[in-house]
C-alpha cells in the first residue's frame, strides 16, 4: 500500500486550534445540578429506572439500554433525582433528563468488576462490558460502541483504524487525549483489535498536530500493533469514509457501512473510554471538551461530567465576553448552535465553541450565480447546488437521483458558497422530504 | 450571568468570506488595464464608449429592479461587469445611442427577463452584442474612429475581416498588417478592449490565481480552435490564417477567458466545462472558416451556452462509493 490518499474535495478552514492546543486538560468542578438526557446516542433514547427523591451514586445506572442500537445511562456525580421530565437538549427541542441535585462528595457506586488482563480476554465478556459502561463513539456521532464492534455474521473486519484527526477548527480534545493518555488509546485499540482477532490497526492523525503524531508513533512502535498515519491537514478529512479512503484506499460504498469494506473507525477518546471502562470498570461518565473561541474569556480543555449544564462551564472559563452572541455544541462546520446556556453536555460534546457577534453574524443569502465552488468542494462527489435548485423546486424525485442520502453534512458547501445559501440546511431538509417520498413509495 | 439571546443558525457557522460582489468587481478590475489600453490604441471614442455602456446598464439595472419591486444591487458590481464587457466588444466608433440600446438589450433582454443575476441562461453582454451585430451591421463593423488614434494608421478592416476577403485566395499571404508584435499589443482595428492581448491574459492570470476562472474552459477552447485552424492552415497555408493569428485576432483570448468562462452560463464541473470550451472553439473554428461572418466567438459561445443544462445533466460528478446499479445490492447490507 503506498502513502495515505487524499479524498477529493474538501475545504481548508482556518485552524483556530492554537487557543487552546497546548493547555492541558483541566477537571471541571461539579455544578450544583446535573440534566442527564436519557438520549446521549443515536439509537432508541434510555428508559429512565429512577424517580424523583431517588439517591443515587457515580456510574449508578439511571435509565437502561431501550434495545439493540441503545445504551444504558449512568449517574455522572451522586446525589438526589430532583425530577424525570422534559429539560433542554443539544438537539434543539426538549427531551427527557433526569436532574440531580449534586451533594458534591462524587461518591462512587461500586464499579463494575474489572476484566483481568483485556488484551486476552474473551471477545463476548468485551462487548458486553462496552455495553454495560454505555459506550458511544465520542467523535460527535455517538453511535453505540457495542453496535459497531458486532458486525452481523458473514461480515469480515480486517481492518481497525482509530479516528485522531479531529479535523474541525477550533477543537483540541482528541488532540490532548493522544498527547496525554497515548498509552490507554493504544491499549484501546489493542482490545478493539482482541474482539476481531487482529494483528495490526491504525491511527489517522492529521499533520497539524506534530506532537501528537511524534509521541503516538514512539508509543505505536512500542506496542507493536499499532501504526500511526499522518494524514495530510484537508477538512472533512476525519469524516469516516474519507478516513478510511486515505488509509485503507478502499471506497466505502455509496449507503453502506465501513464494515462493508472490512473496516471498524473508533474515535481516540472512544478507545481510552473502553480501556477505562475494562480495567477500571467505570462507566463513561466524563470526556474531554473544548471550551473556546473569542466568545468566552479563557478558553480551556476541560475534563467534563455529562449532564453539565453549557453555563457551569462557560463560567469556569472566566464567562462570555461582552460581545458574544453564539454559542456551539461541537465545532464550527458541524456543530450545533445554543438557543440556551441551560443545555446540558453528553457523551457527545467534544467542544464549546463561543463566537463574538462579529464572528457570528450569516450573510443574507443571494442569487445562485453557478460557480461550482460547492461542486468541487463536496467530499461526497455531488452536486449541492443542483440538489438546492431541485428542493427549492419541489422535485423531490430528482433530488433522490442526485444523490442527496449520501451527503454527509460536513458543510464544505457552505463554507465556500459566495451567494451565502446555506446549501447543507437546504440538503438536510432534501433528505427529509426524500426519506419520506421513499416511504411513500414502499407503501 | 445576565439572561442573553443567541443566533441559531443551521451548521456551518465559518466562511471561507468570499462573496459574489467581490467576484464580479474583480473581474472588472482584471478586464480593466486591457480596456484602459484599447482608450490608448483608439482614443477618446473609445472611453465615451466605456463610458456609455457602463453607464446605460447601471440605470437599466436598477430601473428594471425597481419596476420588479426587489432590492437595487448595482454594488454588487455585476451591472458594472456586464457594461464593462459589452463596450470592450463593440467598434470604439459606436454612437451613444448604440451603446445605451446595447446596455439596455444586455440587461433587460439577457439577464432580467430571466429573474436577474444568476437565472440568464445566455452570457448578458453577447446576446446584447449578437442582436447590435444583426441589428446595426454597419454600426457595429466601422472600425474608423476620429484621427490621432493610434490604429488609425492602418486600414479599415479587422484582420479577421481581412482573412475572410481574401480566404482562398492566395493574395492572403500578401495582406498587410499581420505583424505578431502589433497583434499582441493591439495596434489593429478591432473591438474596444479585445486586442490587449498580453493584457488580457495577464489579467486572466490574476483570476485564474483566485480561482476565478478555471482553466479548462480556455484551454479547451483556445486548445481546440487552434487545433482546428491548424489543421486546416496546414493543408492549404496560403489560403488560411496561421493557427496563432486566429488565437491573437478577433475576441478569442477575450472570450476565451472573460466570456466563456461566466460562472452563471458555464457549466458546474470540470468535465463539463472541458465540453463546454471544446465545443466554442470548435463553432469559432468553423465559423471563422466557413461562415459568413468574419468573427465567431460571440455565436459559439451563446450557442455552447444554450447546450449547458445539458452538460450538467450528462456530465453529472462521479459520487464518492459510486456503486454501478447491477452490483448495487452486494455493497449496501
Amino acid at each position: 500500500m503506498s502513502g495515505p490518499r487524499l479524498f477529493r474535495g474538501g475545504v481548508h478552514p482556518p485552524d483556530e486550534k492554537h487557543r487552546t492546543k497546548a493547555l492541558p486538560v483541566e477537571v471541571a468542578p461539579l455544578p450544583e445540578r446535573m440534566f442527564l438526557p436519557v438520549s446521549q446516542h443515536i439509537g432508541a433514547p434510555a428508559i429512565p429506572i429512577v424517580k424523583r427523591g431517588d439517591k443515587v451514586l457515580t456510574g449508578q445506572v439511571i435509565a437502561k439500554a431501550a434495545g439493540f442500537v441503545s445504551v444504558p445511562i449512568h449517574a455522572s456525580t451522586s446525589g438526589t433525582v430532583k425530577s424525570v421530565a422534559p429539560y433542554a437538549h443539544p438537539m434543539g427541542y426538549e427531551q427527557l433528563a433526569v436532574e440531580i441535585e449534586v451533594d458534591g462528595d462524587d461518591t462512587w457506586a461500586d464499579p463494575l468488576p474489572p476484566i483481568n488482563d483485556p488484551l486476552n480476554a474473551d471477545p463476548k465478556d468485551i462487548r458486553t462490558r462496552i455495553l454495560e459502561a454505555g459506550l458511544v463513539g465520542m467523535g460527535g456521532a455517538t453511535f453505540p460502541t457495542h453496535v459497531k464492534l458486532s458486525p452481523p455474521p458473514g461480515v469480515k473486519i480486517d481492518s481497525i483504524i482509530l479516528n485522531g484527526v479531529e479535523c474541525e477548527p477550533f477543537l483540541t480534545a482528541d488532540h490532548r487525549m493522544m498527547v496525554e493518555r497515548p498509552d490507554d488509546i493504544l491499549n484501546g485499540l489493542g482490545v478493539i483489535l482482541r474482539i476481531f482477532g487482529l494483528d495490526k490497526g491504525y491511527i489517522g492523525i492529521e499533520k497539524n498536530k506534530p506532537d501528537a503524531i511524534a509521541l503516538m508513533d514512539e508509543r505505536a512502535r512500542a506496542t507493536g500493533w499499532a501504526e500511526v498515519k499522518a494524514l495530510e491537514v484537508r477538512y472533512p478529512q476525519g469524516a469516516e469514509k474519507q478516513l478510511i479512503h486515505a488509509i485503507l484506499d478502499r471506497d466505502v460504498p455509496s449507503a453502506a457501512l465501513p464494515m462493508a469494506v472490512g473496516a471498524v473507525v473508533q474515535n481516540v477518546a472512544t478507545a481510552v473510554a473502553l480501556w477505562e471502562a475494562l480495567t477500571e470498570g467505570r462507566p463513561l461518565v466524563s470526556r474531554v471538551c473544548t471550551v473556546t473561541g473569542d466568545g468566552v474569556k479563557n478558553p480551556k480543555n476541560l475534563e467534563i461530567r455529562t449532564g453539565v449544564p453549557v453555563s457551569h462551564l462557560i463560567d469556569h472559563c472566566g464567562g462570555l465576553t461582552d460581545d458574544a452572541t453564539k454559542v456551539l455544541m461541537g465545532g464550527p462546520m458541524m456543530g450545533m448552535s445554543q438557543y440556551t446556556l441551560d443545555v446540558p453536555t453528553t457523551k457527545g460534546t467534544s467542544g464549546l465553541l463561543c463566537l463574538p457577534e462579529a464572528q457570528a453574524r450569516t450573510e443574507n443569502q443571494k442569487s445562485c450565480i453557478s460557480c461550482g465552488r460547492c461542486v468541487s468542494a463536496c467530499p461526497m462527489g455531488l452536486s449541492p447546488t443542483t440538489i438546492y435548485n431541485l428542493i427549492d423546486a419541489d422535485k423531490v424525485a430528482e433530488a433522490d437521483d442526485w444523490d442527496t442520502l449520501d451527503c454527509i453534512e460536513c458543510g464544505s458547501c457552505s463554507f465556500v458558497c459566495p451567494a451565502w445559501i446555506p446549501l447543507v440546511q437546504y440538503i438536510r431538509y432534501a433528505k427529509g422530504r426524500v426519506l419520506a417520498r421513499r416511504r411513500e413509495m414502499d407503501k | 450571568m445576565s439572561k442573553r439571546t443567541f443566533y441559531i443558525a443551521s451548521s456551518p457557522h465559518v466562511f471561507d468570506g468570499d462573496s459574489v460582489s467581490r467576484i464580479m468587481w474583480t473581474v472588472s478590475a482584471a478586464l480593466a488595464p486591457a480596456a484602459a489600453w484599447g482608450v490608448y490604441v483608439y482614443g477618446l471614442p473609445a472611453l465615451t464608449v466605456l463610458l456609455w455602456c457602463i453607464a446605460s446598464s447601471m440605470v437599466f439595472e436598477a430601473l428594471a429592479q425597481k419596476l420588479k419591486g426587489s432590492q437595487v444591487s448595482l454594488e454588487d458590481g455585476s451591472a458594472v461587469l456586464t457594461g464593462l464587457l459589452l463596450a470592450m466588444n463593440m467598434p470604439a466608433s459606436s454612437p451613444w445611442w448604440l451603446c445605451v440600446f446595447g446596455g439596455g438589450a444586455a440587461i433587460l433582454l439577457g439577464k432580467q427577463v430571466f429573474g436577474g443575476l444568476g437565472h440568464n441562461p445566455f452570457n448578458p453582454a453577447l446576446v446584447s452584442r449578437v442582436l447590435m451585430l444583426i441589428s446595426f451591421p454597419v454600426e457595429m463593423t466601422n472600425w474608423k474612429v476620429g484621427s490621432g488614434a493610434l490604429a488609425d494608421a492602418v486600414s479599415g478592416a479587422t484582420p479577421l475581416g481581412q482573412a475572410k476577403t481574401f480566404l482562398n485566395t492566395p493574395e492572403l499571404g500578401s495582406m498587410p498588417q499581420l505583424e505578431m508584435m502589433d497583434l499582441l499589443l493591439g495596434f489593429r482595428q478591432g473591438c474596444v478592449g479585445e486586442g490587449a492581448i498580453l493584457l488580457l491574459l495577464l489579467g486572466a492570470a490574476v483570476l485564474i490565481y483566485k480561482r476565478i476562472v478555471t482553466w479548462d474552459i480556455p484551454v479547451g477552447f483556445l486548445g481546440t480552435l487552434a487545433l482546428a485552424t491548424g489543421i486546416v492552415y496546414l493543408v492549404s497555408p496560403d489560403n488560411h490564417l496561421s493557427p496563432l493569428a486566429h488565437l491573437v485576432t478577433g475576441g478569442a483570448v477575450l472570450g476565451a477567458f472573460f466570456m466563456a468562462t461566466d460562472m452563471v452560463t458555464s457549466p458546474l464541473n470540470a468535465r463539463g466545462r472541458w465540453v463546454f470550451g471544446i465545443g466554442c472553439g470548435l463553432i469559432t473554428a468553423v465559423i471563422r472558416l466557413w461562415g459568413g461572418y468574419p468573427e465567431g466567438v460571440s455565436f459559439s459561445i451563446l450557442l455552447m451556452n444554450a447546450t449547458v443544462p445539458l452538460i450538467d445533466r450528462y456530465t453529472k460528478p462521479r459520487k464518492f462509493g459510486y456503486v454501478k446499479p447491477s452490483s448495487a445490492g452486494e455493497g449496501a447490507q
